[in-house]
This record gives C-alpha cells, structure tokens and sequence, in this order.
C-alpha cells in the first residue's frame, strides 16, 4: 500500500504513514463494530443458556440493541465525583481502551495480512496487556471510593497472577515454535500433528497447556467465573461504579475487545490461526481470514457459555487456583516441554 | 485424596458435565414470553390498577361510605364527601396514591356497592410521582375504560365470594 501511495508523488515516510493510518482504521473500525456485535452475541448465548430470549427488540433479532445502548450512554452526562482525581479519572479509561485497541497491530488475521509484522509479537501483546491492567488501578485510585478501591487492589492482584502463568504457557507454545512472531507460531502449527492436523491444541503434550491459557484468558480478561474486579454482589460495579456515559463505554468496548482479543489468541496460539483444522488442500479454498473469524467465533462461544454456566470464585480461590495449581503446572510443563524437544528436535 | 478424586479435578469433569448440561439449556425452548408483544393470561381476582365503577345508567357507585379510607393499611386513600343537589351523598374528593398502594385489595372487599375496584391493567408506568396520585376524575376514567373486563372478573369471581 505504501508504493500505491507514492505512486501519487507523496515522499516515503508520508505514504508509508498515509498507509499506516489507513491499515489502523481498517482494524479498528471494524474491531469496534465486532465489539457491538459481540455484546449482543454474548447477551444472547447468556440468555439462551438461562432459557430467556435476550434482546430481541431493537431491530432484526435484537441486532441494533448494542447500537442502541451505545446512542443512550452517549448521550448521559459524565458525572466525575467532586472527591475525585479529575485528570486520572478521565484518563483511566482512555488507557484501557487504547491498550485493548494497540495489541491488535501484531494479530495476523490471514497470511501477511498483519499491520505490524514485529519479530516479538508475543512480548508485545504480553507488555502492553499489562499495561492495561493500569487503566483498571487508576480508576480504582482516581474515583477516591472505597469499592473500586477494592476492585483496583483486586485487578492487580488478579491480572499479574494470571499473566504470570500465561507467561509460562506462551514459553512453551514458543518453544515449539521457535519464535516470537505470530505469524511464524502460525506457520509451525502447519501439519503438526501426524503430518495432517494443523495446530498445537491437538498435540497431546500443549493441550493441558491450551486448557491452561483458555482459563488464564479468562481471568485475565476478568470475565465470568473470575469477574471479581466488578462483582456485584460485593463491589457495587467494581472499578466502574462511579462512571458514566462515554467513560463507561470506553470501558465496556475495551473489556470486550480484549476478550475478543483474548479469544483470537487462543485461535492463534493452540488452534492453527488461518490454517483449516487439517493440512487438507480442499480446506485451503477457504481464505484464511474466514477459518480464523470461525475459530475466534467459537472460542468467544466458549467463553459466553462459561460465563453462563460456571458461579463466580471466592477470593481466595482465583489466587490458590493461579499460583498454586497453575503457576506449578505451567513451570512443570514448560520443563517437561523443553525436555521433549531436546530430545527430539535438539539432539 | 482418592486416585478418582484426582483425575476428575485434573480432567475439570465436573465442569465438563456442567458445561454439557447448560449446553442441552441453550437449544431448550424458551421458558420466557416475549412480553410487550404477547402477555401471560390474568386470574380474574387480578389486583391491578384501580377504577372507580359506574352504574350502567352512568351514575357513580360509591356513596362515600369512606370503609375503603378506614381499612387501607397503607392510608393511601383520602375522601371528602358532601350531599349533592338532589339529596343523594357522594364523594367530592376521592384521591388515591399510587405509590404507597400495596395492591392489597381491601378497598374493593370492604366496598359495599363494587364501587372500588382493582382492574386487570398493570401497565400504567409512569415519568413522574405525581402522575401516580390518582384524582376521582382518573379512576373514573379509569372504570369506564375497563368497566368490561372488570365486570367480567367480577362475574367469574362472584361463586368464589
């Protein structure tokens, strides 16, 4: 695209930033219309689970009532509570929100189709996903209330135990990858298994890794069963209680493009990315951008029915289950991972 | 810690189980009606919003007896009664709040002539607290408007009483 544009006589840096800019919109835009679309999904496959219908009201089916909810909130007032800290306050969830946007530049949707095609696209997603865990604490600090005070103390906690496993799991994927690019961890999950099945979900020694990371994103991501940043019965709304309006929004559009974010990363990390399930040539007619949506579609599924089956955890249990039953486990893994391969690949 | 103990918590089969069970829920019928648009059928003794009859001659039943007034528990009734021109008594003032009604139903027991009555309507939200402090005016509208189905439930109710 950058040669396209300096076909019009525009200098290299301005074309490659004229393309840059355009490649940012074409991720973003339709990242937050899958936000809305995502919502609505969610609501619905909750919904369906307790045997209600979900929004089904505004529009076809209900699929304009995330658009719906959106023009309401957009159009309330931004209270900022008189004891808060006005400047962080605001800022809060600007950071969330940009962070669940940025990690997107390194996703390969399909073959070369990545905006930033990076060497260590697994350590930028893990650096900036931290980072995000800040928007969380400073709402928390900056609202001067105690029950998101609580919720920021327990958002910390949560979101570092549970990268900390994440981080094991990701050494053993990259192990057997042997890089840090996404694309490249795509392409080693070509006919993996047997020569045929494409990914390392079915390699029986990655599954209870794969298992690992799915219940990670999820606490990661603070989604049902570990929503205790935001759990109602307790916190209010958590961290959120004293937003409003746009600030809220931006709120409910990051948590959710990081849950999709979540989810497009199992499809990458265990599942294959673009590649069919199985090194088939038929399958390849199929673009790549498609298998992807249908793994990220079906994991997001995964994670709705989670939410709508499994009871919140205690406190106490989210920390024994990250650092002593998975934190253990992914350190073992990791060892029992690299052993393999030195055998096999290195020796 | 029995060996079976262990498998089952390493191999998540009680979630498994729970996620397969919630599964078979998503693809159950629906438990829920989609409600503004079809609504679950009302028992006649229904106590929903309330009107105040009429006579079929268009004459008001109540004759301000105030037994309402004295048996509601929440006193959310207030009556002002006066005779009229020819004679006959009735109520001047015939106020209810709405908002500290409990739906109780005492009004329309204690009601000697089925002036007070609870009708089958229960859609009658509304933006403001005042538009909730009914004025006799409001349950008389209220009675013409549903003198149907109210004299309907009444009849069904009437071999039960």
């Amino acid at each position: 695209m950058t040669a396209f544009f300096e076909s019009f006589g525009l200098p290299f840096e301005w074309a490659w930033f004229v393309s840059m800019v355009i490649g940012c919109l074409v991720i973003a835009l339709p990242l937050m219309l899958a936000v809305a679309m995502i919502i609505y999904a969610d609501r619905k496959i909750w919904a369906a689970m307790a045997l209600r219908r979900g929004p089904n009201v505004v529009g076809p089916f209900g699929l304009l009532q995330s658009f719906a909810d959106g023009a309401k909130v957009f159009l309330q007032e931004t209270i900022i509570p008189s004891a808060a800290n006005k400047g962080l306050f605001l800022l809060a969830p600007i950071i969330t929100f940009t962070i669940a946007l940025v990690v997107w530049a390194v996703i390969p949707f399909a073959p070369g189709v990545v905006l930033a095609d990076i060497n260590v696209g697994l350590l930028y997603i893990l650096a900036a996903s931290s980072i995000g865990v800040y928007g969380v604490i400073i709402a928390g600090w900056a609202s001067n209330s105690k029950y998101p005070f609580y919720s920021a103390l327990r958002a910390a906690a949560q979101m570092v135990s549970y990268e900390v496993s994440i981080g094991f799991v990701l050494i053993s994927v990259v192990l057997w990858a042997g890089s840090f690019n996404m694309s490249a961890i795509v392409e080693a999950q070509r006919a993996h298994v047997f020569e045929f099945v494409n990914g390392f979900g079915f390699n029986p020694l990655l599954f209870p890794m794969a298992v690992v990371f799915l219940i990670s994103a999820m606490a990661e991501t603070a989604r049902a069963p570990f929503d205790l940043t935001e759990a109602e019965s307790e916190l209010v709304a958590g961290y959120q209680t004293e937003y409003s309006s746009m600030a809220f929004a931006l709120y409910w559009l990051g948590e959710y493009a990081n849950v999709i974010l979540m989810c497009g990363l199992n499809a990458i990390l265990f599942w294959g990315g673009w590649l069919p399930p199985v090194d088939w040539a038929p399958l390849y007619m199929i673009p790549g951008i498609v298998w992807f949506f249908a793994k990220l579609m079906f994991f997001f599924f995964v994670f709705s029915w989670v939410k709508a089956t499994v009871p919140r955890y205690r406190y106490d249990q989210l920390m024994r289950l990250g650092w002593k039953i998975f934190l253990p486990l992914s350190l073992f893994w990791v060892f029992l991972v690299s052993g393999y391969l030195m055998l096999t690949r290195y020796s | 810690m029995s060996l079976g103990y262990i498998v089952k918590s390493f191999t998540l089969w009680e979630f498994v189980k729970a996620h397969w069970l919630t599964l078979k829920y998503f693809f159950k019928p629906k438990a829920t009606i989609n409600y503004p648009f079809e609504k679950n059928p009302l028992s006649p003794r229904f106590r929903g919003e309330h009107a105040l009859r009429r006579y079929p001659n268009g004459e008001e039943r109540c004759i301000a007896c105030k037994l309402c007034e004295a048996v509601c528990p929440a006193q959310a009734i207030t009556i002002e009664a006066e005779p009229r021109d020819d004679g006959s008594r009735r109520t001047t003032r015939y106020d209810i709040d709405m908002t500290k009604c409990i739906y109780c139903g005492f009004c329309q027991e204690a009601c000697p002539v089925d002036a007070i009555v609870e009708g089958p309507n229960f859609e009658f939200a509304t933006e403001t607290r005042e538009e909730l402090i009914y004025d006799k005016s409001k349950l008389l509208a209220n009675g013409d408007r549903w003198e149907s189905a109210i004299a309907q439930n009444l009849a069904a109710d009437a071999p039960y009483r």
